[in-house]
């Protein structure tokens, strides 16, 4: 059943694909259209999604100008990895990799409800499945969404757009070979990622920002992720709950329905009516949760990572600030150590250590001001751009529910 | 018959209890013989000979009392007491259980009582403000009930009164004592939450958090008790019972009622009773030869299944759209938290006001739950106690017709004792049986005139309870969409308001 389920998905999606690259073109309008990137399909397997990644452009670095490869979500997760290693984009918010396809909570769902389908009508474990399925579906979709979304900013960028590595994503027609990470490495990545939270503290602690700009930005960069994540959580519960009191309407349908077969007198008509009601309500409800879902969660969601991906600027920057005062002592003992010596080596080195460190910083801390202002237009646009379509669904559907509700009152109060 | 002189288990209640209430011992034990007395009744009548004997003279007698008072009883009442003069004993066997003539007229019967329930009487009862008395374990609530009223025997046309729950509960009692026996439905009276009373006993008055969960309790009952005193109000016989009208008019404290105490002696007897009763129901199967009762019985269980179901879901809706408030309402706050934290200044106050926005529509979730609780699903859940009350009656009639088929078996073995008798022509002994045999013919005459009363008075109620249902269905239905309509254009309103905000984020 679950195979079967994540089947029908499948071919929606590929039904789906056309819709997407319009919308995906609306969005690109006021950027120039040298690369175009979107996922034209996808296709859900067992426990991985193969995207198929489609590609327009008019760089001269590629060998076509439009070109089409399977990439699955470790070669994302490699590809954001490049980026973030790279020294030469430290003063840049790199992208926030996308999460993982996650169906886990969907599949749990649809097991439970393969174990409780004694205790409900056909009809309403059909209707709890389609509903399910919608759900799964809605996931797909995201899930689609997000990873488009990652390589999207960075075609978008004048500096990431010209990335090898990106160009390699997107032309080689072959498997990667990236494979997931296996239990050593993940145990690395475990302790990476606790030494990086380490290092944060440490630096934070030693190192004093001169430049208010960025110790400000730090400061509420944090506070902001924070706030995010809290918002991001309690918006997720909300949508869950959302959810099940739209599954509740099956249920109340379909007993008015067994009801009405009781009372076949006067009240029949009328109670089939208002199953009929409950019917539509129910889909109306479901839509107003993922509506909810994708325009207010999704949009928390995104800036909650984008975020923490400005928040590692920040971090980096101060890494790089921390070199340039250690070469600055450097510098400063070796002149005091070789005071006597007319150009020593070792003065020379160190000053030369200094230099470079000195406009590593300065080079990092410009662009890394200019990304962080670019950061809060994206984030305030985006802000905008979502929370008028949350609020114009949300009217949307209040109003079909007003129709709905409409309807069925004037045919009640006809008989 | 000693027994039942001894005990009069309806009339003058109230002189009685006067007394009975500076006894606490006392009145205990009356309700304790009064329980032993009607149980033997209820589950082995075929052994007690005698027993059936109280049925009939029972009710007559303790009813021909408030005839004097009441005279809308008379045409209950008067039936039962004329009619055995009119049939003949041998005809007995080929009487049908219903009769044509009280088909063809029943739904004459019950038009008039229904749509016909004169026009111009009107009695409107309101159960306002539930207030705690005393502290401790003594405490409980009163309710303030109001009543408004064109009808002639009571003394002003407007008055209130305070009661407790537990009155409300002796008023149902003194009413199913009255009126189970002749067929009737009695509205039942909301349920006893040991619970939810205890709840309120112990809460101060300055925790306020707890006293959330009670106060919607208390609503949730006080609703429950003004729709119980309006279904009684509707009724044409049960707005005029003298017990309802000292129970709405009498501006006094009612005689505490003992027995409708969750703990009491008299508790543990009904406990006792009701399992005696289940097991007659189960072992008693009654051949119904009544195709009307046969349909109705079935078509009663099968709306007892369905709507108990309908309303175990409209409850977990209810629950599902109190707690998405609340995660409305948490969300509201936490959007609140990003927006004070947002330095772009038109993107702060624009989630500002989504908070805002968040909030208004927690308060519109919470109002879509209450309405699914009392308007849909407290309504679903009246009829399922109702429907258990229909049933109660069902269950009565099969009472009274054991009662006369227990009368007819005893009539069939004394006319073949007679027989014996006069056949070894001992005459000393055959004036004796032959008595005998008279009495029981009367016995059996009476056991079916009751049967045929309770089977006439159950079908008028119950057809006046369909009747009344649909319409009540209809009205609530309809109540309940329009509020959900309401709730929509709220949404809708709040949403609008917050679109030219979010328009101006720059």
């Amino acid at each position: 059943m679950l195979q079967d389920g994540i089947c029908d998905t499948t071919d929606i999606i590929n039904n789906l694909s056309t819709k997407k690259t319009i919308s995906n073109e609306s969005s690109l309008e006021n950027n120039d259209k040298a690369l175009q990137i979107d996922i034209s399909d996808a296709l859900s397997e067992k426990d991985k999604v193969k995207f198929t990644v489609h590609t327009k452009t008019t760089l001269p670095d590629f060998q076509k100008s439009e070109f089409l490869v399977v990439r699955q979500h470790e070669e994302f997760v490699w590809l954001h990895d490049r980026f973030e290693e790279n020294e030469e984009y430290a003063g840049y918010i790199i992208p926030p990799c996308p999460p993982r396809p996650d169906f886990d909570a969907s599949r749990e769902k649809l097991l439970k409800l393969g174990e409780g389908e004694g205790s409900m009508t056909r009809e309403e474990f059909m209707k709890m499945k389609q509903e399910l399925e919608a759900e799964y579906l809605a996931t797909f979709k995201k899930t689609v969404a997000m990873h488009e979304m990652f390589l999207t900013r960075l075609a978008h960028h004048p500096v990431f757009r010209n990335d090898h590595n990106l160009r390699v994503f997107l032309e080689y027609d072959q498997d990667l070979c990236v494979r997931g990470k296996n239990k050593m490495e993940m145990f690395g990545g475990l302790m990476k990622s606790f030494s990086k939270t380490k290092d944060e503290y440490y630096l934070s602690a030693t190192v004093k920002d001169v430049n208010d700009f960025f110790d400000q930005e730090m400061t509420f960069l944090t506070q902001y992720h924070h706030n995010l994540k809290e918002a991001t959580s309690r918006a997720d519960r909300q949508t869950a709950k959302h959810r099940e009191v739209a599954d509740s309407y099956i249920k109340i349908s379909s007993n008015l329905l067994q009801l009405a077969t009781t009372d076949t007198g006067k009240l029949e008509k009328m109670l089939t009516k208002i199953a009929e009601t409950f019917e539509k309500l129910r889909k109306l409800e479901a839509r107003v949760a993922s509506d909810e879902d994708l325009k207010l969660s999704d949009t928390l969601r995104y800036y909650k990572r984008d975020t923490s991906a400005g928040k590692r600027l920040l971090i980096r920057r101060l890494k790089a600030l921390h070199t340039y005062e250690t070469a600055n002592r450097a510098l400063e003992k070796a002149r005091v150590k070789n005071k006597d010596v007319h150009a020593a080596l070792e003065v020379a080195e160190a000053e030369q250590a200094q230099t470079e460190a000195c406009s590593k910083f300065e080079q990092m801390s410009e662009k890394g001001k200019e990304e962080l202002t670019n950061f809060k237009t994206r984030r305030v646009a985006a802000f905008k751009k979502n929370l008028i379509e949350l609020t114009e669904f949300e009217i949307k559907h209040a109003k079909g529910h007003a129709e709905i509700l409409n309807k069925c009152l004037a045919a009640l109060q006809n008989e | 018959m000693a027994d039942n002189n001894e005990f009069p288990p309806l009339s003058n209640d109230g002189t009685k209890n006067d007394i009975d209430d500076d006894n606490v011992f006392a009145s205990a034990i009356q309700e304790h013989n009064a329980q032993e007395n009607t149980s033997s009744y209820n589950g082995e009548s075929t052994i007690y000979a005698e027993l059936p004997k109280l049925s009939l003279r029972d009710t007559v007698s303790n009813n021909s009392i408030s005839i004097h008072s009441n005279p809308a009883d008379l045409s209950d009442l008067v039936i039962p007491i004329l009619d055995p003069m009119n049939i003949d004993i041998d005809d007995l066997h080929d009487v049908p259980i219903s009769d044509n003539l009280i088909s063809n007229n029943i739904k004459a019967e019950i038009v008039d009582e229904v749509s016909n329930e004169y026009p111009d009487i009107f009695i409107e009862i309101i159960v306002a403000s539930p207030q705690k008395v005393g502290d401790g374990i003594g405490a409980y609530v009163a309710y303030k009930v109001e009543t408004k009223t064109n009808i002639q025997i009571y003394k002003r046309s407007c008055f209130g009164v305070n009661r407790r729950f537990s009155d409300f509960l002796g008023l149902h009692d003194k009413l199913t004592e009255k009126y189970l026996r002749n067929g009737r439905i009695i509205p039942p009276a909301p349920e006893k939450s040991v619970i939810g009373t205890t709840k309120i006993k112990m809460s101060g008055e300055k925790c306020q958090e707890q006293n959330y969960g009670s106060s919607e309790f208390l609503e949730r009952r006080r609703a429950a008790l003004e729709r119980f005193l309006n279904r009684l109000a509707a009724h044409n016989i049960f707005r005029l019972d003298p017990d309802f009208k000292e129970f709405l008019e009498a501006d006094i404290e009612l005689p505490k009622a003992t027995n409708t105490c969750a703990l009491s002696g008299a508790a543990m007897m009904r406990l006792f009773n009701k399992v005696g009763e289940t097991v007659n129901k189960i072992t008693y199967k009654m051949d119904e030869n009544d195709t009307w009762f046969e349909e109705m019985v079935n078509h009663i269980d099968s709306l007892d299944i369905q709507l108990r179901s309908l309303h175990e879901s409209v409850e977990t809706l209810t629950n599902q759209r109190k707690e998405l408030a609340i995660c409305t309402g948490s969300t509201a706050r936490s959007i609140a938290v990003l927006g004070h934290g947002e330095p772009g200044a038109s993107l702060g106050r624009a989630l500002a006001q989504l908070a805002e926005t968040l909030e208004k529509i927690e308060i519109v979730r919470k109002a879509q739950g209450n309405s699914d609780l009392y308007q849909f699903g407290e309504i679903i859940r009246d009829y399922v106690a109702l429907i258990g009350a229909i049933k109660d009656v069902f269950h009565e009639r099969v009472k009274v017709f054991q009662n006369w088929q227990h009368a007819q078996i005893m009539l069939n073995k004394k006319r073949e004792q007679k027989a014996r008798i006069e056949q070894s022509s001992r005459s000393e002994k055959t004036s004796q049986v032959a008595t005998e045999v008279i009495e029981w013919e009367a016995k059996v005459d009476r056991g079916q005139e009751e049967f045929n009363n309770i089977s006439k008075m159950i079908r008028i109620e119950v057809e006046r309870f369909e009747i009344i249902r649909i319409q009540d269905f209809k009205k609530q239905l309809i109540q309940y969409l329009q509020m959900m309509l309401q709730h929509q254009y709220q949404l809708i309103k709040h949403w609008e308001s917050f679109l030219s905000e979010a328009k101006t984020i720059a």
